[in-house]
């Protein structure tokens, strides 16, 4: 026992000279161990001492007794807990000690800021992608040519929530007419879509009284987009929620649809929305891309004075993310691909993302 | 525009109506037309070499135009007018000693007899989806279509079609089976032809006996099958659907031998070397891929901005651009390898990860992965 107190000792001793060992090792702290923790100090200490009666390769988990390696394990985590706060509040000192010379922060490594360097991403003095998003089948919208008119309907008898958020969805997009399925193919759906002028077709999926998929198509000859659709959180749902919308056309915000099939997305979800937003409504449709997946959220917003906003949203608010684009009309059958998701082959690298 | 046409191997029709060349052996990808000059009614159709040097390319469009690129100069040279818009796109394009056979959607099958004006013109039936031309006997050529069989034609008697596919026979519900071939292919060193539909079937057809129907019948997928290439290596074909799927099957028993893997998009065009074990694909989501029918693994990955519709080999080896640049090729070789004997510290480390989960064969192979992705990294 005598050697076990004296590494202990010797432990304590490093401590106080450095504190940046301890984070790789964190041992019990106070100085004179209790008879009770003696046995657990033996077991903490990880250097292979002559006497010690543990197996070199012992871990907490080898106690058998659940409560005492419960107690441990919470023991060693408070540990834990509080010398990162000590070593933070150091580092903070030293920052404020050195002023202007503080070194700058690190950077957190995100699996965003890791991202695999995509090829297709696009620059915009590129001519020939240029061309090609001029000359695709939104550039009549863009050329101001046409206005949006948005038919929205649902799955085959929509229940509790996906009526809700269908209505909901109507309020935010302007020209958006909510229409009952009523059993109906699709591929005969669309045929009087065009005739009557529509430019969208929404169609929400629903699993179980919950939406789970939607269907963006645009008319009258494509492409067809299918999204994952999780989160739905209606209006009625979220707290500080704004009044209801207005009639108003919002703005549009796109984030972060950078690759070339993100720009295909972007330039789909921009089609749905009239131009020239009704600034006098504030309020602002966004569709955030992140990590692939695309964030819905509906605000509006008031300029308090020349430096601050204020936001509040409107809702509701939802999470897309791709499944995938095809050429043309909904056809699910023999329709042509122009992107699938496949989750073996493209998920192998999670810092590769395709919006 | 010369020195570039001249290294490319590869050559691409795009949707936006540019020739596009690329030269694996320098990684380089290069557009052959005026950028100020581009419409979407200029878009590539049909592809096909123009004599057997393979120094021009014909290029058919879909305004009815067909031109000729000369590789060895790097520019469209001559251009002529194989038909109107309203007939429907080009289905086939190929060329027999001195005249151009074209085909259009609408079923219209032309010979252009080169320096005279007029054309022996066949009506093939409605529908056409593809026209391709027997290799080893250049005057026959077989076609087919949405509800249209394969037909066999021989261009030196061009009223009757020497062989017309029947229909397969009804299935279990006794509904009669659409047809809709997509692709058809020549199998070399027989009279057999390999068509693919659009209802994901594979069927072998043997003009030579009197049955009429397949002789083999196989499926891949469930979608339906867009492109067919036949592969130096006797008994495979290669096809792709529409959900980017590159299936290698058996021609003997009709079995999937294995798959080709990293497409996102519809396959639009499919030719294999015609020597060499390898498939270059290339379809909706902008990328010529060429993969290794040996491993089946993807050897070359370029993003080339435009949708593409179809992809002609040159017969020459594509590593090596031409024959008196190979020396510079090895180098590259050495070069990399250098690059590589100094990336020591990244294999340590994960030697160290593999110690610690005591997986060392595991580690092997990432390292193999690691290498590769950056050697696929064309651009």
């Amino acid at each position: 026992m005598d050697s076990t107190e004296l590494t202990t000792s010797e432990s304590v001793s490093k401590k106080k000279g450095k504190t940046k060992n301890l984070k790789r090792k964190p041992k019990p702290d106070k100085a004179p161990v209790e008879k009770m923790d003696q046995a657990e100090v033996e077991v903490t200490d990880e250097k292979p001492v002559s006497g010690a009666c543990f197996p070199p390769t012992f871990s907490m988990s080898d106690i058998k007794n659940k409560q005492r390696r419960h107690s441990m394990f919470l023991k060693i985590k408070e540990q834990k807990r509080k010398l990162k706060l000590e070593l933070k509040k150091k580092k903070k000192k030293e920052r404020k000690a050195l002023g202007d010379k503080a070194p700058p922060k690190e950077v957190p490594k995100t699996i965003e800021n890791q991202r695999i360097y995509d090829e297709t991403t696009v620059s915009p003095e590129d001519e020939e992608v240029a061309f090609d998003e001029g000359t695709d089948e939104f550039a009549a919208y863009f050329n101001r040519l046409t206005n949006p008119k948005v038919l929205i309907t649902t799955s085959d008898r929509p229940r509790g929530r996906t009526v809700r958020f269908c209505d909901h969805l109507a309020t935010v997009i302007p020209h958006a007419h909510v229409y009952y399925r009523r059993g109906l193919a699709l591929k005969r759906v669309i045929p009087q879509c065009v005739s009557r002028g529509f430019t969208y077709l929404i169609v929400i999926n629903e699993d179980r009284k919950v939406p789970n998929g939607l269907v963006l198509c645009h008319l009258p000859d494509g492409p067809t987009a299918h999204f994952k659709l999780s989160s739905v959180r209606l209006r009625k749902e979220m707290k500080r929620k704004g009044k209801s919308p207005t009639e108003h056309v919002p703005e549009v915000i796109l984030n972060n649809f950078s690759t070339r099939l993100g720009h295909s997305i972007g330039r789909l979800f921009a089609a749905l929305f009239p131009h020239d937003p009704q600034f006098v409504g504030r309020q602002v449709a966004t569709f955030h891309n992140q990590r692939d997946f695309i964030f819905f959220r509906f605000h509006r917003y008031i300029f308090k004075n020349e430096k601050r906003v204020g936001i509040q949203e409107l809702g509701p608010r939802f999470t897309l993310k791709l499944r995938s684009l095809q050429k043309g009309t909904f056809d699910s059958k023999f329709g042509e691909y122009e992107w699938v998701h496949k989750r073996h082959e493209m998920d192998s690298c999670r810092r590769k993302f395709h919006l | 525009m010369a020195a570039k046409s001249q290294i490319c191997s590869i050559w691409l029709g795009s949707e936006t109506g540019i020739l596009k060349g690329v030269s694996l052996s320098k990684k380089q990808a290069f557009n052959f037309c005026e950028m100020s000059c581009l419409s979407r009614d200029q878009e590539v159709c049909v592809m096909a070499w123009g004599d057997s040097h393979e120094s021009e390319v014909l290029v058919g469009s879909v305004n009815g135009t067909v031109k000729t690129f000369s590789t060895d100069k790097g520019i469209f040279t001559a251009t002529r007018e194989c038909g109107d818009p309203s007939q429907g796109r080009f289905t086939g394009l190929s060329v027999t000693d001195s005249s151009l056979i074209t085909c259009v959607e609408s079923g219209l099958l032309k010979v252009w007899k080169e320096g005279c004006t007029d054309t022996v013109e066949v009506n093939v039936g409605n529908g056409i989806c593809r026209m391709q031309q027997n290799p080893s006997q250049r005057h026959r050529v077989a076609t087919g279509g949405k509800e249209n069989p394969l037909k066999v034609w021989d261009l030196e008697r061009p009223d009757k079609p020497i062989f017309t596919a029947k229909n397969v026979a009804h299935d279990w519900l006794d509904m009669r089976v659409p047809v809709w071939v997509k692709d058809i292919g020549f199998i070399p060193d027989s009279d057999k032809i390999v068509t693919c539909t659009g209802h994901h079937q594979v069927r072998v057809y043997d003009p030579s006996t009197s049955q009429r129907r397949p002789v083999m019948e196989a499926q891949f997928g469930e979608y339906p099958l867009t492109a067919l290439s036949l592969p130096a290596s006797q008994d495979t074909v290669v096809v792709g659907n529409t959900h980017g799927e590159i299936g290698i099957l058996d021609l003997r028993k009709g079995l999937v031998r294995g798959c080709l893997k990293g497409l996102a998009g519809a396959v639009r065009g499919l030719q294999c070397h015609p020597s060499l074990p390898l498939v270059a694909s290339c379809g909706l989501d902008r990328f010529l891929r060429v993969h290794s029918l040996e491993d089946r693994s993807l050897q070359h990955k370029v993003y080339l901005k435009s949708r593409l519709n179809c992809v002609l080999l040159s017969s020459r080896e594509l590593e090596s651009s031409s024959p008196d640049v190979s020396g510079d090729v090895e180098e590259v070789k050495a070069e990399e390898d250098e690059v590589w004997d100094t990336m020591e510290t990244v294999t340590e480390k994960t030697k160290k990860r593999a110690a610690q989960t005591s997986e060392t064969v595991v580690n092997g192979v990432d390292g193999k992965k690691k290498r590769k992705l950056v050697k696929t990294n064309v651009k």
